[in-house]
């Protein structure tokens, strides 16, 4: 884990022009506008409050169970903890916040996933919530990323049965795939459906208006100030 | 009629496929007597009245006795979530009412918390937006509890228990009709505040139908909690253990029936609950009865918490309702015209005839939004069915990236095979009652 400047952000994405048309002619000047889309980055420490203290405790139990390269990096921003966990560690990382008594994150409040397409290599981030009821309800989040080309995260279920069904929806929303779930079938699409809705690359519809045959363009084509 | 249908592909060639339609279980059970047949599989749904909504049940059952539960869900995902992703900011707030539709105002406020904790605004909510927020939350965890007992006790035969239940509610609704313009899907909280304030006389008329929505309360309790049918049909029925629900997740009445005092009202407070004086309840029973006893109390407490709310919102008199920044309040308050809607003609007249910065000022902020700075954060509230997450991602932008809702209903449902299997068939929809899901919010 290295400590790196407080400011210095995760570049996720860049985006080229403005308002989100960019197969128009541009005669605004404001198409040659770039920004990059960034993420709040690996926080220095100390982390304040209970975060310290429970990133020490993870860290001896990872080390412990043999998995030290676990956390990939930790993250406090608007007071709330991230821990980034290496794939393969998950399952263990998430056995030691449930039973190592200064932890005992035991209430899982499910997964989600965020589709991140410019960021090559991790552009799947599946987001889980904690909550401790033995230490004052805290919550911790652990993020883990995986690349597109290969989307499969170890499942939690056998840690957390709760996690049934929010990976089920992971999965039908992104196409994630949870190894070892018990039966990973899609939970609110139909069976036959093709694609996952929740990618940023899922294609949306237009809407068709009688009118000299134009069309409303899809939403994610329309213009935009993101 | 009941028909026949013999036209099922090899392995359940051999099994046959009733269609009830209502009466004609004589005929179907005959058959079966005749075929010496105990194992039914029961497809309960998804349109059915007792499953609250577009629910698909199917039971394994070996004569009375259910073996296997398994849910169908997804008959009312409307893609909200995506939805979200390609709007503003504010309009979310309108998006995530459609949810839980049953207590509109919560999905909003846990919407609109985690927005404002994204956009670092949380300190800066006006007093009197936060008190009405409070009110207003409290008044929807009453209505859903009113519906979940109400539809439970009609589910059970009782219709009786279905109109005490409605009638009461309907104070609420009024209510919220009387504030926000609509009685359900209100859209009241934006990020940064309240769409608007309380009209005149609002306070003074739910302070009148205060006395007699506790007595309806009371009627209620009276009817229903110490009634032998009632505790035969739900004592003892549908147990689970603290245990159980740790393991699954489950949060809200079914958790505090199992007695512990999870309660995020108490334990990490938003919108100013730590001034309020409640109680958390909690019984030791895990069975449905508890969950139906932990619910009616509840509601005698946030009466409590709407009557301080009231107290406090006379005692600190007219201010502010929405965040005092320019770049994220709209400049224009409604205010009822002549023709029973509008704006407030200052504004109008100052954004038409008087300053055209005005005009883009708040085209802009309508039709562009806010921009929120980029990050992620996680903000739960309990919600009337339990804790209610909202996972919220913004790149800088002024829509979000990515909303989730961890919905109460949607995990809950999840118990649903361990209330059901070993039970009769006739606790299936006592037990899913208890659980009081909103397929709205599952599927979302």
């Amino acid at each position: 884990m290295t400590v790196l400047d407080p400011d210095a952000g995760e570049v996720v994405e860049q985006r080229q022009g403005a308002f989100g048309a960019h197969d128009s002619g541009d005669t605004s000047g404001f198409g040659g506008l770039t920004r990059l889309v960034e993420l709040p980055g690996a926080s220095p420490r100390p982390y304040g409050g209970w975060f310290d203290a429970a990133v020490d405790a993870l860290t001896e139990d990872l080390d412990e169970a043999g998995a030290s390269q676990a956390i990939e990096k930790v993250v406090v921003d608007r007071d709330e903890l991230t821990l980034f966990i290496r794939r393969q560690d998950l399952k263990i990382t998430a056995e030691l916040l449930r039973d190592d008594p200064d932890l005992r994150f035991e209430l899982s409040l499910g997964v989600n996933g965020v589709h991140y397409p410019g960021d090559a290599g991790r552009e799947l981030h599946a987001v889980y919530h904690l909550m401790s009821v033995t230490h004052g309800r805290r919550v911790i989040r652990l993020e883990v990323t995986v690349p597109d080309a290969d989307p499969h995260l170890p499942s939690l279920v056998e840690v957390y049965p709760t996690q049934d069904w929010h990976e089920r929806e992971t999965y039908d929303m992104f196409g994630i795939i949870f190894d070892g779930h018990p039966s990973l079938a899609r939970i609110l699409l139909p069976n036959d459906w093709v694609g996952h809705p929740q990618r940023k690359d899922y294609p949306l519809g237009g809407i068709d208006v009688r009118f000299k045959g134009a069309t409303v363009p899809p939403p994610d084509q329309r213009r935009n100030y993101s | 009629m009941s028909r026949f249908r013999a036209t099922l592909p090899d392995d359940l060639a051999a099994a046959a496929e009733f269609v009830a339609t209502g009466g004609d279980w004589d005929e179907i059970t005959q058959e079966l007597v005749r075929r010496k047949e105990e194992r039914v599989v029961v497809n309960m749904g998804p349109q059915h009245p007792s499953t609250h909504g577009v629910l698909r049940l199917i039971l394994e059952m070996d004569g009375e006795t259910v073996t296997e539960t398994r849910l169908g869900l997804g008959y009312l995902h409307s893609g909200i979530e995506k939805t979200m992703e390609y709007r503003t900011w504010v309009q979310g707030s309108a998006l995530s009412t459609r949810m839980d539709y049953v207590a509109s105002i919560m999905n909003e406020a846990a919407y609109c918390l985690a927005v404002e904790k994204l956009a670092r605004l949380t300190d800066r909510i006006p007093d009197r937006a936060q008190v009405i927020r409070v009110l207003m939350m409290e008044l929807a965890r009453i209505s859903s509890h009113l519906v979940c007992l109400g539809s439970a006790g009609n589910e059970l035969g009782g219709t009786t228990l279905m109109t005490i239940a409605f009638r009461e509610r309907e104070q609420v609704l009024r209510f919220f009709e009387m504030v926000t313009g609509q009685r359900m899907n209100n859209a009241y909280f934006r990020p940064g505040g309240l769409s608007q304030d309380l009209p005149d006389g609002a306070l003074e008329w739910l302070k009148g139908v205060y006395p007699s929505m506790v007595r309806g309360m009371n009627d209620f309790d009276n009817m229903v909690m110490a009634n032998p049918i009632w505790r035969a049909r739900t004592v003892g029925i549908g147990v689970l253990n603290l245990a159980a629900c740790m393991a699954l997740g489950i949060t809200g009445p079914m958790l505090r029936a199992t007695g512990l005092p999870l309660d995020l009202r108490k334990d990490r407070p938003y919108s100013g609950y730590e001034n309020y004086e409640f109680d958390v309840c909690t019984v030791d029973t895990a069975d449905v009865y508890g969950r139906y006893l932990v619910r009616s109390n509840e509601m005698r407490q946030s009466m409590k918490i709407v009557a301080q709310c009231v107290d406090k919102l006379e005692a600190m008199g007219p201010g502010p309702v929405m965040v005092d920044d320019p770049s994220i309040a709209w400049p224009a308050q409604l205010e009822i015209g002549s023709d029973g809607q509008g704006q407030s003609p200052e504004h109008v007249k100052q954004i038409m005839s008087q300053s055209m910065e005005s005009l883009i000022h708040h085209f802009k902020l309508v039709s562009e939004g806010f921009r929120v700075p980029a990050g992620q954060v996680f903000h739960a509230i309990e919600h009337a069915k339990g804790v209610y997450g909202v996972h919220a991602v913004s790149d800088g932008g002024t829509r979000p990236y990515r909303v989730h809702m961890r919905e109460p209903s949607y995990n809950n449902l999840q118990s649903m095979a361990l209330l059901c299997n070993g039970g009769t068939i006739s606790d299936v929809v006592v037990c899913l009652a208890s659980i009081d899901p909103v397929m709205g919010g599952v599927d979302r």
